[in-house]
């Protein structure tokens, strides 16, 4: 949001106690359950294209590969409805709860905000701006990454997902087109989901790094808002 | 002044005896059960021939070799006496002028009422010229032969897909037959070959009921191209419980293990090879111990190895799979991230950045 208004709110909201009340409960509760089930399917993801060394025995006796799709397809179920979950929170919660969707991109100011991070993270600014919700840049990244990448991730996976299913399933009939479009032949379609693993990852890395680091360094608190849901301002 | 089906047959010498089992090997064939039999009989007793015409454009004739194979000798025997009566420059007995004449007369005398079967693809650069038939490219001749029948068949990965002489850089532009004939029903049997008794299947399918079978989103018969490789491969259970291939000839190659790690498209491919397999039923390539190469799959050569599971992406004009560029790409970014951390710390250290962080927040 807006850091102008963003300040406006805190200041009226909290000119005593300094903090504000960002995420609603429903918000962290997603973030977390989201944050496991992508580290999860990261992970088995990773597994299923590249798999773990051969067991020894009786194909019988073990269910390696079934149990690691098992888990994949699990936390993907529980990924795609989450994000279902949180996509209705937009539409009901705070405004805050909207910035992951919709960006202000006609705002000159939320622009110029956007240079101002960037300036602070390559250490040209020396004091950071004071925000409620997200940093404009967070912002900006949390939406090409996160949700673009995650409506991404549910197509391409489903569609995948369809192909065990088969053609007549729900997943099949959603989500066949996506096999079609990009020219039929669903190696392709793993190829991309695969990559969508590696953005994944990239993000998850630099966010996880901006949340610690923004915590110590920026003038609010950052990874106890995510588990509180209130922003405290240091001064 | 047409015949049925049937008096084509008794005709051809093929007894009805011949003539029923026929009718009940295609109901089980096409997985209709025994009580399609009747139908199927009735149907070719009564319902007046419908023509077949088979163009070669190209290809290397391996779908014709694959077709004459047909497991059941009887299927073949029924089949090629419906089939060859009409236009198959590589099987019938007619040459020349002689030969090509039949395609006109066919044209006119069953206009919109018969079927053209398509072995190959026409190449379009050059105004067709790396593919001539008859003396005519072979792309006229396409056009024209389909513009009145009722349907077409695309034989092979060639007429589906464009195949081998589609890949990378295609110099001819071989392309595939529903990109050139664009008003017509095309059902594609994509394959290189495909099985004989999947062709034999759908001709017989396509003559019996007069109609076209169920098609999947690409036009491919749900009937044979509803599943992929690895949902009835009898390997599965080794995949399901983690047990690989890891080397060519090694303990698990011998234990006849799952070929994933040695690039197997199964996962990928969608054809009856599981099933149905080859040579009458003997043998398939999973079954020989080498992976599925996905050949009856859309582009099949130009997705990388055969042999890797996790293929190279030419999109990004290198040779290069999603692991090698991801992985490299995080790698920078773990490295960026250690080095603003490195500069984050320094600074703070000379307070650079300014912030005076309060001994004790309120
Ligand atoms: C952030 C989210 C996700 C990540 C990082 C991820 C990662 C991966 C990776 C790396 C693969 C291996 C691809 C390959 O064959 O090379 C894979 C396979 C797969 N994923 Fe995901 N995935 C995610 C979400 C999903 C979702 C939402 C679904 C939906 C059901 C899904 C379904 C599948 C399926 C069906 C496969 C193929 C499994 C197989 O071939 O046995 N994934 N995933
Ligand atoms: C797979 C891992 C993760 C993913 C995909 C992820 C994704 C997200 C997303 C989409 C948001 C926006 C929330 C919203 O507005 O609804 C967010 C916010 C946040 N995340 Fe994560 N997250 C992950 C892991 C983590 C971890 C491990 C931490 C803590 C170190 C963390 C700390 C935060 C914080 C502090 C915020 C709020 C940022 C702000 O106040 O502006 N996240 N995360
Ligand atoms: S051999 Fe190929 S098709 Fe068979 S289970 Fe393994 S990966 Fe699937």
């Amino acid at each position: 949001m807006l850091a102008q208004q963003d300040a406006l709110e805190a200041e009226q909201q909290a000119r005593l106690v300094k903090a504000v009340y960002v995420y609603e409960a429903p918000v962290r509760l997603w973030h977390w359950v989201n944050a496991l089930c992508i580290t999860l399917l990261a992970i088995t993801g990773y597994l299923i294209a590249n798999p773990l060394p051969s067991m020894p025995g009786d194909a019988s006796q073990h269910f390696v590969m079934g149990t690691i799709r098992v888990i994949h397809f699990s936390s993907a179920y529980i990924f795609a409805v989450g994000f279902i979950g949180r996509i209705y929170w937009a539409a009901v919660g705070n405004h805050h709860a909207r910035q992951i969707f919709i960006l202000p991109i006609r705002s000159r100011q939320w622009w110029g905000e956007i240079f101002h991070e960037l300036k602070w993270y390559l250490f040209l600014v020396k004091e950071p701006k004071k925000y409620v919700g997200h940093n404009p840049l967070a912002q900006l990244a949390m939406f090409l990454f996160f949700t673009i990448g995650a409506v991404y991730m549910i197509c391409t996976g489903f569609a995948l997902y369809g192909e065990g299913l088969g053609a007549e399933s729900w997943a099949g009939h959603m989500f066949g087109w996506v096999i079609t479009a990009v020219g039929g032949n669903s190696q392709q379609v793993h190829s991309l989901h695969h990559m969508g693993l590696w953005v994944t990852l990239i993000f998850v890395m630099i966010h996880i790094y901006a949340a610690i680091r923004e915590d110590i360094m920026s003038r609010q608190s950052m990874i106890s808002t995510m588990i509180s849901g209130w922003r405290m301002f240091k001064d | 002044m047409t015949e049925t089906f049937y008096e084509v047959l008794r005709r051809q010498g093929i007894s009805r005896r011949s003539f029923l089992k026929f009718c009940s090997l295609t109901a089980t064939s096409l997985g209709l059960g025994s009580a399609a039999a009747p139908k199927i009989a009735h149907a070719l007793e009564t319902k007046p021939r419908t023509p077949v015409l088979w163009l070669h454009g190209l290809e290397c004739t391996c779908c014709s070799e694959s077709f004459i194979r047909s497991a059941h000798p009887l299927a073949k025997d029924v089949v090629l006496s419906m089939l060859s009566l009409d236009y198959d420059d590589t099987l019938m007995a007619a040459a020349g002028y002689q030969a090509e004449a039949i395609l006109d007369d066919i044209k006119k005398r069953y206009k919109g009422n018969y079927i053209v079967a398509v072995e190959g693809n026409p190449p379009l650069n050059e105004d067709g010229m790396f593919c001539i038939h008859g003396g005519r490219p072979f792309v006229d001749v396409l056009k024209e032969t389909c513009a009145d029948a009722k349907a077409i068949i695309s034989w092979g990965s060639c007429a589906s897909w464009g195949c081998v002489q589609a890949a990378k850089p295609n110099p001819t532009r071989a392309t595939p037959v529903h990109k050139v004939i664009t008003d017509k029903p095309i059902i594609k049997v994509p394959g290189c070959p495909p099985i004989a008794e999947v062709m034999t299947a759908v001709v017989t399918y396509m003559l019996t009921f007069d109609k076209i079978p169920e098609l999947d989103r690409q036009g491919r018969p749900k009937m044979f191209y509803g599943q992929r490789i690895h949902d009835k491969c009898y390997r599965r259970p080794h995949f399901d419980a983690g047990q690989y291939v890891e080397e060519w000839d090694d303990e698990g190659a011998r234990k006849g293990y799952c070929l994933y790690k040695m690039g197997c498209k199964g996962p990928t491919t969608y054809n009856a090879c599981s099933t149905t397999r080859w040579n009458n039923g003997v043998s398939f390539p999973i079954q020989s111990g080498h992976g599925c190469i996905g050949c009856s799959e859309d582009g099949f050569w130009d997705k990388g190895s055969f042999y890797d599971r996790v293929t190279d992406i030419k999109q990004f004009g290198i040779e290069s799979n999603a692991d090698k560029i991801g992985g490299t790409a995080a790698a920078v970014t773990g490295a960026a991230v250690a080095a603003h951390a490195a500069v984050t710390a320094l600074a703070r250290a000379k307070k650079k950045t300014g912030i005076d962080i309060p001994g004790g927040e309120k």
